[in-house]
């Protein structure tokens, strides 16, 4: 636990040191969904209705920019390969990683999204519906990535590579996500849902650090 | 009594030996000949069955006889996308290097399976759905399928080092494996959610006991020949990766 703690401390620390990064793929997601009223035009109707698809996809993308840097420089400097001898288990110390990663990209992105939803002209309903949605899925983003991001360690090309590897496992994700937003804004029960995107957390909560640990093991080998 | 050996003991034995490349590629050598004879008379039973025996649907008119290439795709996609998860997993766990080897051969035939799968999907939907393309939930989660086998295919060729491209690959086949009927349900779910494509396969008449016929000999032509190229794959990866040890040095195509 101890461990845990020291692991997610000393990568929010880092990350505080080097705000740049974070932001970039913050405002990233600021800018992208601003961009599609502008390519779409201001019809709000139509905005509101796209509102979940764009606002999810967007937060799968920019979830992606920050994923790379999870375990590259820590493998780069030889990091990785301290916390793999250390006598804590290994898979604490990838899930501490996990954790401090959603803090900084998945977190805000929570907090952000009503702003983003009001551009698109989102009832309180559907923001908070929303937020819920984004609060649920964005973990999962962060755990499913952490696979991609430890498989293509030291890989050429490694972020074109990792998208194409992960994009396809958030699909479950991206539906339920903004199939909840969109259920509710037409008036159908949004339950079913919410079960299942906390289905696929816990599920990719007891299992995908254990899975990450072993992929990043495998290319310290 | 000492040295006369057990006969179970000396069939796993002989079931064992045949994991090691040096072994095992001259005897892929002696089957692929078998594999595509078979491929050759079921694809002629097949195709005589499918095209001339088969009766002309009713409502679909002859357009309907690309199913006959259609569905035996899209089961191979499937089934091979399963096959080399196994292949891929026994690999990690007992690290023998064949395993991963049938793996990696297998990856290209499966994505091919997946694509001939969709293009002729494409084919038969413009006529009777009237769109090369319906967000309908099989032909979306055939092309999530597609997905995964070009990243499995992309990580492998990106990974310099073979052992770890192996045991990376295999880790993604198996999540892969996972997540392949959350994203079919998720994708079945969202399409009724979202009122898809008002022509469902489920709900097609019954299909004469011909028809039938001619599907399942298809398949198994499908099936044959992915063994077949399966193993011809396998034989040129043995050589590219083992190009190093002796035996494939004394082999007589190698020599030439």
């Amino acid at each position: 636990m101890n461990a845990f703690i020291t692991i997610v401390h000393r990568d929010l620390l880092l990350v505080m040191r080097r705000k740049s990064e974070v932001l970039t793929a913050l405002f990233f997601f600021v800018i992208v969904t601003s961009l599609f009223p502008l390519g779409i035009g201001a019809d709000t109707a139509l905005l509101r209705k796209i509102a979940p698809g764009v606002i999810w996809v967007a937060a799968l993308l920019s979830t992606l920019l920050g994923l790379q840097r999870m375990f590259a420089a820590d493998y780069a400097d030889g990091t990785l390969e301290q916390l793999v001898l250390s006598p804590n288990s290994f898979t604490v110390s990838v899930f501490g990683k996990v954790l401090a990663h959603w803090l900084v990209c998945g977190l805000p992105l929570v907090l952000l999204s009503p702003v983003i939803g009001l551009q698109f002209d989102l009832d309180a309903q559907s923001l908070k519906v929303l937020m819920v949605t984004l609060l649920l899925g964005t973990p999962v983003l962060s755990l499913v990535g952490s696979i991609g991001a430890a498989l293509t360690l030291g890989v050429r090309g490694g972020s074109v590579l990792m998208s194409l590897l992960i994009l396809p496992l958030y699909i479950p994700v991206l539906i339920f996500g903004a199939g909840a937003v969109y259920a509710s804004s037409v008036g159908l029960d949004i339950t079913g849902h919410f079960s299942l995107l906390g289905a696929l957390l816990i599920l990719a909560l007891a299992f995908i650090p254990w899975v990450s640990a072993i992929a990043v093991k495998i290319a310290i080998e | 009594m000492s040295n006369v050996n057990n006969p179970s003991t000396n069939r796993a034995m002989s079931w064992f030996k045949f994991s090691s490349p040096s072994t095992f590629y001259p005897l892929a050598g002696k089957m692929i000949p078998w594999f595509w004879a078979l491929t050759i008379i079921f694809g002629v039973a097949g195709l005589w069955v499918s095209f001339f025996v088969a009766p002309v649907d009713a409502v679909q008119g002859q357009g309907y006889r690309i199913i006959f290439v259609h569905v035996p795709a899209s089961w191979m996609s499937m089934f091979i996308y399963l096959v080399m998860a196994a292949w891929a997993g026994l690999g990690l766990i007992f690290n023998t290097r064949l395993s991963a080897m049938m793996a990696q051969a297998l990856a290209p035939i499966g994505a091919w399976m997946a694509f001939l799968s969709l293009w002729t999907g494409a084919f038969w939907g413009k006529p009777m759905w009237g769109a090369w393309w319906v967000w309908d939930a099989r032909l979306t989660s055939e092309l999530i399928l597609l997905f995964l086998y070009l990243g499995f295919i992309a990580l492998q060729a990106s990974i310099d080092n073979v052992r770890r491209a192996d045991k990376a690959g295999a880790i993604l086949a198996l999540v892969g494996v996972v997540n392949v009927p959350i994203i079919y349900f998720s994708v079945k779910w969202w399409n009724t959610l979202h009122q898809g494509a008002s022509v469902s396969l489920t709900k097609a008449p019954a299909m004469a006991q011909t028809m039938l016929w001619g599907m399942l000999l298809m398949a198994l032509c499908f099936w044959m020949y992915s063994i077949a190229v399966g193993l011809m794959r396998v034989r040129a990866i043995i050589l590219e990766r083992e190009a190093h040890t002796d035996w494939v040095k004394q082999l007589n195509e190698v020599k030439r």
